[in-house]
């Protein structure tokens, strides 16, 4: 049967999150205004023939160097042609230069970048090897050396230019397509028959296409620099106008007319401006939006957060046994997170909980349900944002919520200890595995380094790691995850702590190392006589190494007791429902029966092709 | 007997290793299984064991050196791209990781748009078949134009179900489909697979490192372990008196969620561990 209950979906995102690049610009100052200037630009280029009063081109004797007139609002130039008609003109030739630069570009760019990001191979390392190669040129000096062979042609300059800036969409599309290429969901596309074609116009070009957009306004930008530069050294072509042949001419006139090299810088200067402005803009909307897709954490489900007090158990026949000293006492801890808007999101509510020396407490929840948060904070390890808004935590006497950070760092490591999920990311990559051992001892027990390094090879053989020399020697990527976990586990105990903070220590192992670890951390916990927060979603782990255990749902704390009340008589709905979705011991499925199977064959076999399907059920 | 839907046949796939003559890495070594109609057969095993290279193998999307797959009297192991294409209406695929499987920037519709348009479903059929899908998959109408970030992972893993339907294959490769979510999720989504089983007759290639998980849905259950299949057989017998040292071992690592009773479990573990060791010590030693 389907369960309807996960049918309840989060509520949508606000339309914003989803709007196209473009539509999100026009709500940014910067982009719409950016953005309107280009466009004006553009449309004056365009419509130069239109909007020019004069032709560009016709030069008259008599107004050679003239200031404004009538009809010629910016004058003449030492030619005597109108200047803002040049201007006009000057856009088009200029930006249809730069234009045809960014084509090139893209064309070469963006196909060589999904041609070898894609299918590698041998095309891969020819076409890295070309890219390199065009770096390595020095652009200006290709530029000359073209122009003194094939003749001062703007548009040849610039298709050459193209040519040279290619290698940036080159590395930027190559390295996105590298990155999806091995995506599940490109595996999924594949096994649903999906031509290449496809898949790379669906699938990879999305993820490409905002970057290349990005990058083709900054390169833009530079084409219209250096195409101006080309022809302001007096390079290019001087019968076409544009900016920076406009720009040599005022140079040139710069003590008789100061204002004619103002109008081309003026407008090569805006428009480059507002092309790295664009790209900018463009580049805040994409991260805006990009920070919500990064979010892994599913989405929080409605407030049904169960309000009911927590149940608690009394002791057993075999907890009783336990009057240790009481190591850690938790009370009414509460963790919020600092909102940008300046409020708190608090994310574990009144949580209590008790360690005692020698007992193995278990916090068992599903993902979101605050256990490692609650693991972290004893450890006043939070990440950014995060502190503990009320409570306390009572370790050794003292109030943890409110030590500072120096008493803090003499506890942790040395009195507390910690054990993590993810045991290659804790590791330094950059280190020796014995001298990420040795190091801390070093500090916390100041040994010298002789007797530290002698210690951490004792601990590493008592972890169980057959040959101790050889691991300590080892760098972390030499190791398997579970010696890593090992290796790990000696560093929390190196320093004889008293309580060990375990978060998740099994669960990214394999089960028959899991069992491993899961014994050398009972033999370690009851040799050191330690108290032991164990944070875990495996029942299994609780039922192995727990005394006590509390199971935690949106932050807080629902259950609490020793551990065979809580399976034999848990009392908490949200308990019995977790308990009961645990499959170990179900009934197995059993053969399949033939008297099914046989109907199964016949309505596997018979099945109609998808366009009946899809008749059949419209 | 009837008739096999897939027969795995020595299969051998390989990984060529960087660098000049080094003998390429087995993946798997000669690996043989079948399934039938309707069935699901169980794949267990620890990482590196070669389940998912197995799976993958199945659907193209690793290199098979060796031995055959016959599904339906064809070898699919060697196909063009062509001949692949014209099998993914027949063999589909739930990946594990329901976060990265679903295309962040496609909204729901367009994800399961996209196996029928392979096809040339027209549009309109298109959307009907989307709202057919998702309630088969126990989704709301209203997911179709979400995004996937908008999402839980059991939802989303519900979403790659519904994708892997779209083409009503005859099997469905499942990569660890329940691995990456909560218990109480994990339970909703193997009720649902079992569900669309007992409705639609399809069959499951089920790659679990769950024994717990793999009982509960397999008829049949296939252990592998350094790219071999060490125990291969009815899905009760293998998952609870488990007969190849290595299934025992894995058998017994599981900790049971009762206290007193994953004592025993561990006590027996350790003897069988020492004995394992006493053995081979024994071995070496001759």
């Amino acid at each position: 049967m389907i369960d309807l209950t996960p049918t309840v979906l989060a509520p949508a995102l606000p339309r914003a999150a989803r709007r196209s690049l473009f539509n999100r610009l026009l709500r940014n100052p910067v982009g719409l205004g950016t953005m309107l200037f280009l466009a004006l630009l553009v449309l004056s280029a365009v419509f130069a023939p239109l909007l020019a009063p004069h032709d560009p081109n016709s030069s008259s004797i008599q107004d050679v160097l003239g200031g404004p007139a009538d009809g010629h609002p910016l004058g003449f130039d030492s030619s005597g042609r109108d200047v803002f008609s040049r201007l006009i003109f000057a856009g088009r030739f200029s930006l249809a230069g730069a234009a045809l630069a960014l084509i090139i570009a893209l064309v070469i760019g963006v196909t060589g970048g999904l041609i070898a990001g894609y299918y590698g191979k041998w095309f891969d390392s020819v076409s890295s090897w070309l890219t390199g190669l065009l770096m390595a040129l020095p652009g200006i000096v290709v530029l000359l050396a073209a122009r003194s062979v094939l003749g001062p042609s703007m548009w040849l300059s610039m298709m050459i230019f193209g040519v040279l800036l290619s290698p940036a969409f080159f590395r930027l599309v190559y390295a996105s397509v590298t990155a999806v290429r091995n995506e599940l969901y490109v595996d999924a596309a594949r096994v649903a028959g999906l031509g290449d074609s496809r898949i790379i116009g669906k699938h990879i070009l999305t993820v490409v296409r905002a970057p290349v957009i990005i990058q083709s306004a900054m390169v833009l930008g530079i084409a219209i620099a250096i195409q101006a530069g080309l022809d302001f050294l007096g390079l290019g072509d001087q019968s076409i106008p544009t900016w920076g042949t406009m720009l040599n001419d005022g140079f040139r006139q710069i003590y008789k007319e100061p204002m004619l090299i103002l109008w081309p810088s003026a407008v090569i200067a805006l428009t480059c401006v507002a092309l790295t402005l664009l790209a900018n803009a463009m580049r805040d909307e994409l991260e805006r939006s990009g920070k919500a897709k990064r979010r892994r954490r599913p989405p929080l489900r409605p407030a049904d957060v169960n309000k009911t007090a927590a149940v608690f158990h009394a002791e057993d026949l075999s907890s009783s046994g336990r009057t240790g000293e009481v190591l850690l006492e938790v009370q009414d801890l509460a963790i919020g997170y600092d909102q940008p808007d300046g409020t708190v999101k608090t994310v574990v509510h009144d949580v209590s909980l008790t360690v005692r020396r020698g007992e193995v407490h278990g916090l068992i929840g599903e993902s979101g349900s605050g256990k490692t948060q609650t693991a972290w904070s004893i450890l006043r390890l939070l990440p950014d944002g995060g502190r503990v808004t009320g409570g306390s935590i009572f370790f050794e006497g003292s109030d943890l919520a409110l030590a500072s950070e120096k008493e803090m760092t003499k506890i942790r490591g040395k009195k507390i200890a910690y054990i993590p999920q993810e045991p290659m990311s804790n590791l330094d990559s950059a280190f020796t595995i014995g001298s990420q051992l040795v190091e801390p001892m070093r500090v916390c027990l100041g040994l010298s380094k002789k007797d530290a390094t002698k210690r951490a090879l004792e601990l590493l053989a008592r972890v169980g790691i057959p040959n101790p020399e050889r691991t300590f020697a080892a760098y972390p990527h030499e190791v398997s995850g579970g010696m890593a976990q090992r290796v790990l586990i000696a560093g929390a105990v190196s320093c004889d702590p008293d309580l060990l903070i375990a978060d998740e220590p099994t669960t990214a192992l394999d089960v028959t190392v899991q069992a491993e670890v899961l014994d050398l951390l009972r033999e370690l916990q009851s040799e050191l006589n330690m108290g032991v927060v164990l944070v875990t979603h495996n029942f299994g782990v609780v039922a192995d190494l727990c005394d006590r255990v509390s199971v935690m749902r949106d932050g807080r704390v629902i259950e609490t007791g020793p551990v065979r009340a809580i399976f034999n008589e848990a009392k908490h709905p949200y308990t019995q429902s977790l308990l009961a979705a645990i499959l170990e011991d179900g009934e197995a499925r059993g053969d399949l029966d033939e008297g099914n199977s046989a109907r199964a064959a016949a309505t596997a076999l018979t099945t109609p092709s998808i366009s009946d399907t899809i008749g059949a059920q419209s | 007997m009837t008739e096999l839907l897939l027969d795995v046949q020595n299969v051998v796939v390989e990984y060529p290793i960087k660098g000049f003559r080094k003998e390429p890495f087995q993946a798997l070594k000669g690996v043989s299984l079948d399934i039938r109609p309707g069935e699901t057969v169980g794949l267990v095993g620890e990482s590196g064991s070669g389940k998912t290279t197995l799976g993958r193998a199945v659907l193209g999307l690793a290199p098979v050196t060796g031995g055959q797959i016959v599904y339906r009297g064809q070898d699919i192991a060697h196909l063009g791209r062509r001949e692949r294409k014209a099998l993914s209406s027949e063999i589909q695929v739930v990946f594990q990781d329901p976060y990265t499987s679903l295309n962040p920037s496609l909204t729901i519709e367009q994800i399961l748009v996209e196996p029928l348009t392979v096809r040339k479903v027209a549009k309109k059929d298109a959307s009907k078949r989307v709202l057919d899908l998702l309630d088969q998959v126990g989704l709301p109408s209203n997911a179709a134009d979400r995004l996937p970030r908008e999402f839980s992972g059991g939802q989303r893993q519900r979403i790659a179900i519904a994708r892997a339907l779209a083409l009503d294959p005859r099997l469905i490769v499942c990569d660890e489909p329940v691995s990456a979510l909560d218990l109480s999720t994990q339970a909703r989504v193997l009720d649902l697979f079992k569900e669309i089983q007992e409705r639609t007759g399809v069959a499951y290639l089920f790659v679990s490192h769950d024994l717990a998980v793999v009982r509960h849905l397999s008829h049949r259950v296939a252990v592998m372990y350094h790219g071999e299949i060490v125990e291969w057989g009815a899905g009760d017998q293998v998952t609870s008196d488990p007969v190849h040292p290595y299934t025992q071992k894995l058998f017994l690592a599981a900790p049971v969620p009762d206290p007193d009773r994953q004592e025993q479990r561990r006590a027996v573990r350790q003897r069988l561990v020492l004995e394992q060791e006493r053995a081979d010590a024994q071995a070496g030693a001759a």
